[in-house]
């Protein structure tokens, strides 16, 4: 009797196998996609200068409020993809948005941002790309979503979709502020 | 028109299938003849209309018929034509079409050479090749179909990648698809075994030369894949433990495993219901190598991207193939009558011994391969499992499996003499002493684990031409008789010899690859740099123009002493099209050891970045597959598979046991 | 980035070694250039994911080694710096997974696995010869002259 289970076992475990694989299909994530070590964790402090005289952006100015960071540069194609939404997010839903640009000049970036509209309400340079690092960025865009206490609640990799923001970032936005 | 001939083909292939999977599976039962051949003529014609519809898809792209949505996607007029036509299977749909191709091909070929076969087992087998057809002929109809068209037509194709165009990525893929679908015959057999409800000597013979084609094939596959990474790769690596790589690894793994348990089934009539299993568990590694490299649910740089409704089609294929024939197993393997009984210490014993550690090797390297996905499936930390962890867990389950390698065939079948054995390897063991002290000499005693990986090398080897010589009687008998005794041994034995010498020589050239040497600095022109005694002077970097790209071209002459050994000409292209760089390596080989050299970037000053590598060894890695997989094409080619009738051949007087 | 852009940007980036390691990051100290050689090789390109660092040529490649050499110039530990790292990308980084409860099952399969299946077989050959399958007969006397005589022709 205990010999026909164990002829029972490899199609048992194959079910279980498939069992993960239906599970993994169903889930619909993107293998290649990281999730952000930093999730419920303090935002890394950085201090990062303006361009053209403006002052610059700094995580102690964002202490007490919601925050959303986007990450962008003047170099990267789909940023440009997602800027007529974040314009949207700023002006129609009052999205508190901050801008670092990764590895861009200054004068580029000022022309990107000239060129499709500003929707940050303080853009830091990110020159040397330390801070992307400190925030565990590894591509641009990303965006990251700062609560009142100054940790990082969820992360967005590449550019922003109407459908991400309807159900992934304005809904906690408007939970953050609400605490 | 044509390419709509392709399709109409396909879809008639399909019906065909449907018919072979069903009507000789009556006919078998029922002992109607008609019903039992019938397979065979399905089997021929429905190769025929997929090689009506292969021909279609290949046509489309010699003749870059854009307003086909496949061709638009892959390829371009600017390709070269040998490009043009191995692109057909550098994407999902037409790689697809290679897959069934194959399938129907191995499927025609038994019908028409396993003329031997019990006629109510062939039509069972086909039938089973039949189902398999109608699974992944509807795939390709419903989810993946290569003919659709595109309106408008474009002008001109997307599909001018510059890495797609090698020869040996471009044939990498037909050799491994022959490897993983070719054993779907011994898939095949296995279930129409159980369906029979009898497995014997017979079956195993029968059994055999499929899966030593599908074995030789998928080891020329996964050895020309490797060799295309170290040559383009830029720092000559050759294996990542990626899970694409993975999923062509685990079948040869159990298909090895099978080879070997096939022989006690044959000889010695036991193992049967787990050789069966391995037949079962052998393709159905290649079905989930078929989900995991389409379905997107791990990534990889092989991996297609694809839409998630194919994930879940191949993955119903999977529930029904190795769920269905691993059910069937459970049900009818009970009922499979024991075999002969053998002590431990037997060739029958060293046989189970090789099956053991392949096998667990297979399961280290799946579980390895996907334990990131049952980590994140059950929600845990998004993990990754690199070479660290199978170079500690996979290898040392090599190392026993290695040292048996040499013992194993000299001991006799249902009992034997270990001690005898060992004390006629002493040679063997003598010379792999020799072998140990002179690489720990050489390499002046550098990382312990590769000397003794030498040595295990060199012991097998040693251990393999002892077993020939002394099978041979060489030097107990006179030379004529020595001689006789070489020119009848059956082929099947050459080939195994020539195989583990195969093997001997790429864990050899495995394990140097401690030992390399590596030289990375900017050079200017004139300047040198020196790798193992090696002088690489640079004499100049040209910039030669080309129609498709733009290449800056180094000479560089490589001395040792005072002699030229090679001029070498690394280059780096820039394909203005595509705004893109790839490196072409130089190498250099004396077939001991590799000299590789790669073109950096340009420092602006008039230097260049050059990475300069010394790799002893390193041409055995695929020297050794090759002897590999001529050791099974020998044996293949041994007149016993052919006579194929279950009766052993009569030993003449005085001749060695057969093989 | 989309995930075809991405594949095809590794795909590029593999065959441009000209950015894996840069002779401009080596560090002067040979035995610390070698730690960071070392380490290097056991951290995954988050980029290019089957790649390590040291060998990929992606940006944020070039970005990881430069980090983690200032990080052992900064006096951490191996250990440590890989820490850092593994901080804030995660522990998707390690090709080789940590050793613990997550993982127990990771890396204690193998050898559990042949535990079993060697039980199994030791268990499956033992209650096959204790049912007494019989072997063949033993040999009578003429069997067995003929079986000598055969022997000794065979040499």
């Amino acid at each position: 009797m205990a010999r026909r289970l164990l002829y029972l076992l490899p199609a048992a475990l194959f079910v279980v196998l498939a069992g993960y694989f239906a599970i993994a299909l169903t889930s619909g994530r993107d293998p290649s996609l990281l999730p952000s070590a930093l999730i419920d964790k303090p935002a890394p402090d950085f201090t990062l200068a303006g361009f053209d005289g403006k002052e610059g952006l700094s995580r102690s100015a964002l202490q007490g409020k919601v925050a959303v960071i986007n990450f962008f540069a003047s170099w990267c194609v789909p940023c440009r993809s997602e800027e007529p939404l974040l314009m949207r997010l700023a002006e129609e839903e009052h999205v508190p948005l901050y801008g670092i640009a990764y590895k861009d000049k200054p004068e580029n970036a000022r022309r990107y941002l000239d060129q499709l509209g500003d929707p940050y309400r303080g853009v830091g340079l990110d020159q040397s790309g330390t801070t992307a690092i400190n925030f565990g960025v590894y591509g641009v865009p990303e965006t990251y979503l700062i609560d009142k206490q100054g940790h990082i609640r969820f992360r967005f990799v590449g550019p922003l979709t109407a459908e991400a923001v309807e159900r992934e970032l304005l809904p906690r936005i408007r939970k953050l502020e609400g605490s | 028109m044509i390419v709509e001939i392709g399709h109409y083909a396909l879809i008639l292939a399909l019906c065909l299938a449907v018919l072979q999977s069903t009507v000789p599976l009556f006919g078998a039962a029922r002992r109607n003849m008609a019903w039992m051949t019938l397979a065979q003529s399905t089997a021929v014609t429905q190769f025929v209309l997929i090689a009506v519809a292969f021909g279609a898809l290949i046509n489309a792209y010699v003749t870059s018929d854009f307003s086909v949505a496949n061709v638009y996607e892959n390829s371009s007029t600017l390709k070269p034509l040998l490009y043009k036509v191995t692109g057909v299977w550098g994407n999902h749909e037409g790689s697809m079409i290679l897959w069934v191709f194959i399938l129907s091909l191995f499927g025609a070929a038994v019908a028409l050479f396993g003329v031997n076969l019990p006629p109510a087992l062939r039509a069972r087998v086909l039938a089973v090749q039949g189902m398999i057809g109608t699974g992944f002929l509807l795939f390709i109809l419903l989810t993946s179909d290569p003919f659709r068209r595109l309106v408008p037509a474009p002008l001109q194709g997307e599909g001018l990648n510059p890495v797609l165009q090698d020869p040996g990525l471009a044939f990498h893929p037909p050799f491994l698809y022959l490897g993983y679908v070719g054993f779907s015959i011994a898939f095949s057999f296995a279930v129409a075994a159980l369906i029979e409800g009898r497995v014997d000597a017979a079956w195993a013979r029968w059994v055999r030369p499929w899966t030593l084609a599908a074995w030789c094939t998928l080891t020329v596959g996964i050895a020309m894949g490797s060799w295309w990474s170290y040559y383009t790769l830029g720092w000559g690596g050759w294996w990542f433990w990626d899970p694409v790589e993975n999923a062509s690894f685990m079948p040869w793994l159990v298909g090895t495993a099978l080879l070997h348990s096939a022989i006690v089934v044959e000889k010695r009539d036991a193992l049967k219901s787990w050789t069966i299993l391995l037949a079962i568990i052998t393709f159905s590694l290649s079905l989930v190598g078929t989900f995991l490299v389409r379905s997107g649910v791990l990534t990889s740089v092989h991996a297609f991207a694809l839409s998630p409704g194919r994930g879940d089609f191949i993955l119903a294929l999977l529930l029904v193939a190795i769920g269905g024939s691993l059910g069937l197993y459970a049900w009818r393997a009970p009922q499979l009558k024991g075999g002969g009984i053998f002590a431990p210490i037997s060739r029958e014993g060293a046989l189970v011994l090789n099956n053991l550690l392949l096998c667990t090797g297979c399961a280290t390297v799946f579980l390895g391969t996907l334990y990131p996905l049952f980590s994140e499936d059950l929600g845990g930390p998004k993990l990754s499992v690199g070479f660290p962890f199978f170079n500690r867990t996979f290898v040392p389950l090599m190392v026993p499996m290695l040292m048996a390698v040499a013992v194993g065939p000299m001991l006799a079948w249902k009992r034997g003499d270990l001690r005898g054995a060992l004390q006629r390897l002493w040679l063997a063991a003598a010379g792999t002493l020799l072998a140990l002290l002179v690489a720990f000499y050489v390499t002046h005693g550098g990382p312990v684990l590769a000397v003794l990986g030498l040595g295990l090398a060199a012991w097998v080897f040693l251990g393999v031409v002892i077993e020939w010589t002394d099978r041979i009687r060489l030097g107990r008998t006179p030379l004529a008789e020595t001689w006789r005794r070489a020119r009848t041994m059956p082929r099947a034995a050459h080939g195994m010899t020539l195989a583990h010498l195969g093997l001997a020589i790429t864990v050899a050239g495995i394990t140097a690859s401690a030992w390399q040497q590596e030289r990375i600095d900017v050079v200017h022109p004139g300047g040198d740099l020196t790798v193992a005694g090696y002088v690489f002077h640079l004499d100049d970097v040209k910039t030669i123009p080309s129609p498709d790209f733009t290449a800056e071209r180094a000479d560089i002459t490589v001395r040792k002493g005072n002699d030229i050994i090679a001029v070498m000409h690394p280059e780096k292209r820039s394909f203005a099209q595509q705004g893109a760089t790839t490196s072409v390596t130089a190498i250099h080989t004396n077939l001991l050891a590799d000299l590789y050299a790669a073109l950096g970037d340009s420092d602006g000053k008039g230097g260049w970045t050059l990475r300069l590598y010394w790799k002893p060894l390193v041409p055995w890695i695929w020297i050794g597959a090759v002897f590999m997989a001529a050791g099974g094409i020998i044996s293949l080619s041994d007149r016993r598979w052919r006579v194929g009738i279950a009766a052993r051949p009569r030993a003449p007087r005085g001749a060695q046991p057969a093989e | 980035m989309s995930r075809l852009a991405l594949i095809a940007l590794c795909l590029l980036a593999l065959m441009s070694a000209a950015r894996a390691v840069e002779p401009s990051e080596r560090l002067r100290d040979p035995a610390l250039e070698a730690r960071a050689r070392a380490i290097s090789q056991e951290l995954r390109c988050v980029v290019c994911q089957n790649e390590t660092i040291d060998e990929s040529g992606a940006d944020i490649a070039h970005d990881l080694r430069v980090l983690l050499r200032q990080r052992l110039l900064a006096g951490d530990t191996d250990q440590q710096a890989i820490n850092y790292i593994v901080a804030r990308y995660g522990q998707f980084v390690l090709l080789k997974p940590r050793f613990e409860p997550a993982t127990y099952v990771l890396w204690f399969g193998p050898p559990v696995l042949l535990a079993l299946a060697a039980l199994a077989i030791a268990v499956n050959l033992r209650r096959r010869r204790n049912r007494g399958e019989a072997g063949p007969a033993p040999l009578d006397p003429a069997e067995r002259q003929r079986l000598a005589k055969l022997l000794a022709e065979d040499g």
